[in-house]
């Protein structure tokens, strides 16, 4: 299986002929919305992110999405379902201390305080992330491939699929309050998916800590399925025999799949999937099959009908 | 009340046309300063959306608000409330096929066959009727027709309401309370409801 090279760098013409694309969308308006979008690049917080010196783009010359989009638009339906009510309403979410409990049929069963993640050595990642209402952002994210882990705590032979549980703290986040959806939220990963080197578990991004609305201290990031795979605030990570419910499954089955691949054919039953709009920029780009990751991917799934395994 | 001074019959229209028109400024503004979200062209779009259902509503509350208390200068606003409802229906739209989808009409077609698009597009189409008669000749002319060819403003309330729903994900309850406002709205309009009401108000005065 090909691996993606994280810090490999685009192609600067690449880079510059998507930026004369957006340049041309010539409207008035439309300039004054983009100058209006790009404040802030930099991220400038306490936690030191503006000394961020990792790649500027993806593989593919997408640049960064700004520090302040990807902190003040957020999907946590935990806090609001508004994304920009979300920063301020995490702000004094506890996440010290905090442990993550890996166990089901483990050889060696373990619970870990973020801390001690560290021996699995976080690396910085560009990944694209698309969610499934059809943005898209690109963030580096700082995280290590989730098999690290789970060579850790050794899954057995009857482990076929990886169940990841959220944190229940309906005392720190409001809408847990409500039934919304059913809590703590919930997800889950085949095995083979589960041990791809893309999938990684996120404790930084944009050179620093993870911030709270974006799933501090721990969250999934597996960057060719849509965004609310990515579950945030992990508790727990169980190793099981059976395809876990997940949250937004059990919410409406015929709109969320288990898989959730970015997948620009299969529509939402609501809203077509074949475009996406990247934040920060005018106008709208066409999605990726596998949110461009199929030629590592694709493999997982041959010979499934991905409209019935949406 | 005495609803027959100059206060409701010269400052109350003016005012109202300068409340439909200030979120104009303020969408621009708003856009100059980054203000529209991370996503500013959906933050525009559902700004202009929301508008125009709160003007399709407000238009619709102008007639209990008569019947039932006795506000006749509401009848006075309720013709503008409609235009300038269509006004933000075409901004609305406007944006949708320019800077979201760069007039590239292959994509524009594409999505307007999907549910949520297609009844607000409906709606949207069914109101075109509505605003260019509300001009005169037009309430002369038609008569009648006249009123009857304005009930569609039930159906697109309706369908603006529905349209709402359709884009929203799961667990977002905003448009479902516009749409229970609508129908309670609608109710007021039905003869055996208006009569007690405006009977008890009416009354109680």
């Amino acid at each position: 299986m090909e691996n993606i090279d994280p810090s490999e760098i685009t192609p600067r013409r690449l880079y510059l002929s998507r930026r004369q694309f957006i340049g041309s969308a010539g409207l008035t308006v439309a300039s004054a919305l983009a100058l209006a979008a790009c404040k802030g690049n930099v991220p400038a917080t306490a936690t030191g992110e503006s000394t961020y010196t990792g790649p500027t783009t993806d593989e593919l010359g997408a640049s960064l999405t700004s520090y302040q989009d990807i902190t003040h638009y957020n999907n946590y339906y935990e806090f609001s379902t508004n994304k920009e009510a979300v920063a301020n309403l995490a702000a004094d979410f506890p996440i010290s201390p905090w442990s993550v409990e890996v166990s089901g049929l483990v050889s060696n069963p373990k619970t870990y305080t973020i801390e001690d993640l560290q021996k699995f050595q976080p690396e910085t990642r560009v990944y694209r992330l698309r969610c499934v209402e059809a943005w898209s952002m690109v963030i580096p994210w700082i995280g290590f491939p989730l098999h690290r882990l789970l060579d850790d705590v050794q899954p057995t032979s009857e482990a076929t699929y990886i169940e990841f549980t959220a944190i229940l703290d309906p005392k720190d986040m409001p809408l847990q309050g409500s039934n919304l959806l059913e809590w703590p939220y919930a997800e889950g990963l085949r095995m083979d998916e589960a041990m791809h080197d893309l999938t990684i578990m996120v404790t930084g991004m944009y050179g620093g800590d993870l911030p709270k609305q974006d799933g501090a201290p721990l969250r999934l990031v597996v960057p060719w399925k849509y965004g609310f795979k990515g579950i945030k605030a992990i508790v727990k990570i169980k190793a099981v025999n059976y395809k876990p419910a997940t949250t937004w499954m059990l919410a409406a089955p015929n709109e969320y799949g288990f898989y959730a691949n970015v997948n620009p054919n299969v529509d939402h039953p609501r809203w077509s999937q074949a475009t996406e709009r990247r934040i920060g920029e005018i106008g709208r780009i066409k999605t990726l099959m596998f949110n461009g990751y199929g030629d590592q991917v694709a493999s997982l799934y041959e010979g499934m009908d991905l409209t019935k395994n949406f | 009340m005495n609803y027959n001074n100059s206060f409701f019959k010269r400052w109350f229209p003016l005012l109202v046309h300068i409340a439909c028109l200030l979120p104009i400024p303020i969408l621009v503004y708003d856009g100059l300063t980054g203000n529209l979200t991370a996503n500013p062209i959906r933050g525009s779009i559902l700004r202009t959306g929301k508008i125009a259902l709160e003007l399709l509503i407000l238009s619709l509350a102008c007639t209990p608000l008569n019947n039932i208390f006795g506000f006749k200068p509401a009848l006075k606003v309720r013709r503008a409330l409609g235009d300038y409802a269509f006004l933000y229906v075409c901004l609305h739209f406007a944006i949708f096929v320019s800077l979201d989808f760069g007039f590239d009409f292959q994509l524009i077609y594409n999505e307007l066959i999907l549910p949520y698009a297609l009844v607000g597009f409906i709606a949207g189409v069914l109101l075109i009727p509505l605003a260019v008669t509300s001009f005169s000749p037009w309430p002369k002319r038609l008569g009648k027709n006249w009123k009857r060819l304005h009930n569609l403003v039930y159906l697109i309330n309706l369908l603006a309401a529905f349209h709402f729903i359709l884009v929203v994900k799961q667990g977002v309850t905003e448009p479902y309370l516009w749409a229970i406002l609508i129908v309670f709205l609608l109710f007021l309009r039905l003869p055996p409801i208006r009569r007690f009401l405006s009977g008890f108000f009416t009354h109680s005065e």
